[in-house]
């Protein structure tokens, strides 16, 4: 990788390390017809520069409502509190224009499905240098000549030539690659990627994926990886949260937590997780019942109608948040 | 494919025309049966049908469309190319006009959805597709031609004062219609994933909506434009009619109930021709903005 090349800036280790992000309470509401609904809950959780975090959960479980909420891409009847600090200054709430000089120069994001994800109707020189037009007040020349630098860093082939097609002309696994070229062409500071493997074939995930950390490495970009693939987090994330019904849930480094969940969910996922490395004896383990309608989040903990070890404080009584400065867990029957 | 489209145009319709009852000189005083039976020779209605479907389809061929039943002194291409360019100038503003308004409207509801502006763009175009032309018309004529007095009522000497309140009447239900189309394409449009992307770019709104949004939200509406421009340029019946212009929309309707078979075969071609026409230039624009089209 040619990484000197691409970094314009120190790379990694010369940067000074640090805090990028800071979420605190951070709630995710939507209008509805009937009434507000929480997406997300008072999740909180810090971004270090150079790490990757993983956030895991089912589906409606609000983890990509938390990178949206981030980038302001809430839909309408949305809005959030609470709030979200970028290297110290506070992003929530902040108008769109002044957001503007944030998204895709300081904060950037790929999405779950490339195949749409780029705009047909526009080459893919067009869609990239805008980028660096707009944010690095480049002439068109020059925002070229990086731009195919790019997309020689996602390695793809004979991008001087590619550079003038359009998306539709690109393999999925190829679209990915320029999407994630694109979210990096101003290296920002952080990368959010909503699932971006899940469309793709699982041959093309895994190349995905390095990529994305090789890169983010090289360019000292931190990563918030949100995903429903546990095997996706444990092979790229420093660091995971586990997030049920909007809340925090279990958090901590990837390592650790996976070979020791405490959160009765976190041990239930990691039970359904089929393994190819261990001798399966029946049917896959499942937790029982559904994920929560997020509007039913009432007093207690979210995961209580489903979980094994149910007391009855569960119920009535939210479980203070454990932490010991390393782990995080949110449970009144598991203590770290 | 516009030749065999065109080929079932002029057969169906030709023989339409002669299954309908009565002739085109039966509304004539009534003559003895040796006059009509020479008419009828005159403009060989007495051969088989077969026949003079033959006769005329190698009329068209070489252009000749045939004299009118009805105008005896000219042909029906005369009829046609005096009224049409007063047609067409009238469709071509007006249509110019319903375009950049409709799409400018409708964009801005779209960019407003559900607010008051919104709102109250779309009650108005709900409006001006609900109330008819033949209603508006006299409206008009009655507040900018009697009341204010700036307009003349009715009338064509090609001045531009007379084609004020026709361009005006033909284009406001077209407003309407466009900014509909626009607003809900565009809604579409801008919810879309790759519009999303742009956002997620920091691009900002202006450069969102113009680069990113109106491409795709606009196809739906350029598809439209196609047929309706060639409806507009043909002439509008009710339009023609209030404002006493001579355009070639009134043939569409007097031929027809006159049974004037020429006139109204000779409309029908034209109408067809410049459908043909219209909608190859839409292709044409489609192939320009997607490029999934241009390479297939």
């Amino acid at each position: 990788m040619a990484s000197t090349k691409l970094a314009e800036r120190p790379a990694a280790g010369v940067r000074p390390s640090g805090t990028i992000l800071e979420i605190k309470d951070l709630t995710v509401e939507f209008r509805t017809d009937s009434g507000k609904v929480a997406a997300v809950n008072g999740v909180s959780f810090d971004l270090k520069a150079g790490e990757i975090v993983g956030i895991v959960g089912e589906s409606g479980s609000g983890k990509s409502q938390i990178l949206m909420s981030l980038m302001g891409l809430l839909a309408k009847n949305g809005s959030a509190s609470g709030s979200v600090k970028l290297r110290g200054q506070e992003i929530l709430g902040m108008k769109d224009d002044e957001l503007d000089k944030l998204r895709g120069a300081s904060m950037s994001m790929i999405f779950q499905d490339p195949m749409t994800s780029l705009n047909p109707f526009l080459r893919v020189s067009t869609q990239l240098t805008e980028v660096l037009v707009k944010h690095r007040g480049m002439g068109k020349g020059e925002a070229m000549k990086r731009s195919i630098e790019m997309l020689d860093a996602v390695s793809i082939p004979d991008a001087a030539k590619r550079i003038r097609l359009y998306p539709h002309e690109f393999s999925g696994g190829m679209r990915q690659r320029v999407m994630i070229s694109m979210a990096l062409l101003c290296q920002p500071s952080i990368l959010f990627a909503d699932e971006p493997t899940t469309a793709l074939d699982v041959t093309v995930q895994a190349q995905i994926l390095d990529l994305m950390k090789d890169l983010a490495a090289d360019l000292g970009t931190s990563v918030v990886l949100v995903t429903h693939d546990l095997g996706v987090v444990a092979s790229l994330c420093d660091r995971v949260i586990v997030l049920y019904g909007g809340r925090i849930m279990e958090s901590g480094p990837a390592e650790t937590l996976f070979a020791d969940p405490k959160h009765p969910y976190t041990r239930g996922l990691l039970a359904s997780t089929p393994r190819l490395d261990e001798q399966t004896h029946g049917e896959l383990h499942t937790i029982p019942g559904q994920p929560p309608a997020v509007a039913t989040a009432a007093l207690g903990c979210p995961f209580e109608p489903r979980c094994e070890f149910r007391e009855a404080r569960c119920k009535t009584v939210r479980p203070i948040i454990q932490d010991n400065g390393e782990r995080t867990v949110a449970c009144h029957v598991v203590s770290l | 494919m516009s030749i065999p489209t065109l080929f079932a145009i002029i057969a169906i319709s030709f023989f339409m025309i002669r299954v309908a009852p009565g002739g085109p000189f039966d509304a004539n005083r009534k003559a003895t049966p040796e006059v009509m039976a020479n008419l009828n020779k005159a403009y060989h209605l007495d051969e088989p049908l077969p026949e003079q479907f033959g006769r005329y389809l190698w009329g068209v061929l070489h252009l000749d469309f045939g004299p009118s039943f009805k105008y005896r002194d000219y042909t029906v291409s005369e009829l046609i190319f005096r009224g049409f360019p007063i047609s067409l100038e009238i469709g071509l503003w007006a249509m110019l006009i319903s375009s950049t308004v409709g799409i400018f409207l409708g964009t801005f509801a779209a960019l407003k959805q559900n607010s008051a502006w919104d709102y109250t763009v779309m009650t108005i175009g709900m409006t001006g597709i609900a109330i008819p032309t033949f209603v508006t018309a006299p409206i008009y004529q009655l507040i900018f031609g009697l009341a204010l007095g700036w307009l003349p009522v009715a009338g064509w000497d090609g001045g531009w004062q007379h084609k004020v309140l026709p361009i005006l009447a033909l284009s406001i239900p077209n407003i309407a219609a466009i900014s509909r189309l626009t607003r809900g394409s565009m809604i579409e449009s801008l919810r879309s994933n790759h519009v999303r992307t742009a956002r997620a770019k920091g691009l900002g709104v202006r450069l969102t909506v113009t680069r990113h949004a109106l491409l795709g939200g606009l196809l739906p509406t350029l598809a439209y434009l196609g047929p309706a421009t060639a409806g507009i340029v043909t002439g509008s019946v009710v339009i023609e009619r209030a404002f006493a212009i001579p355009g070639i929309g009134r043939y569409f309707v007097e031929a027809a109930s006159n049974r004037d078979y020429t006139l109204v075969m000779g409309t029908v071609i034209f109408y067809g021709v410049l459908i043909i026409i219209a909608n190859l230039i839409v292709d044409l624009l489609y192939s320009l903005v997607d490029p999934k089209v241009r390479y297939e």
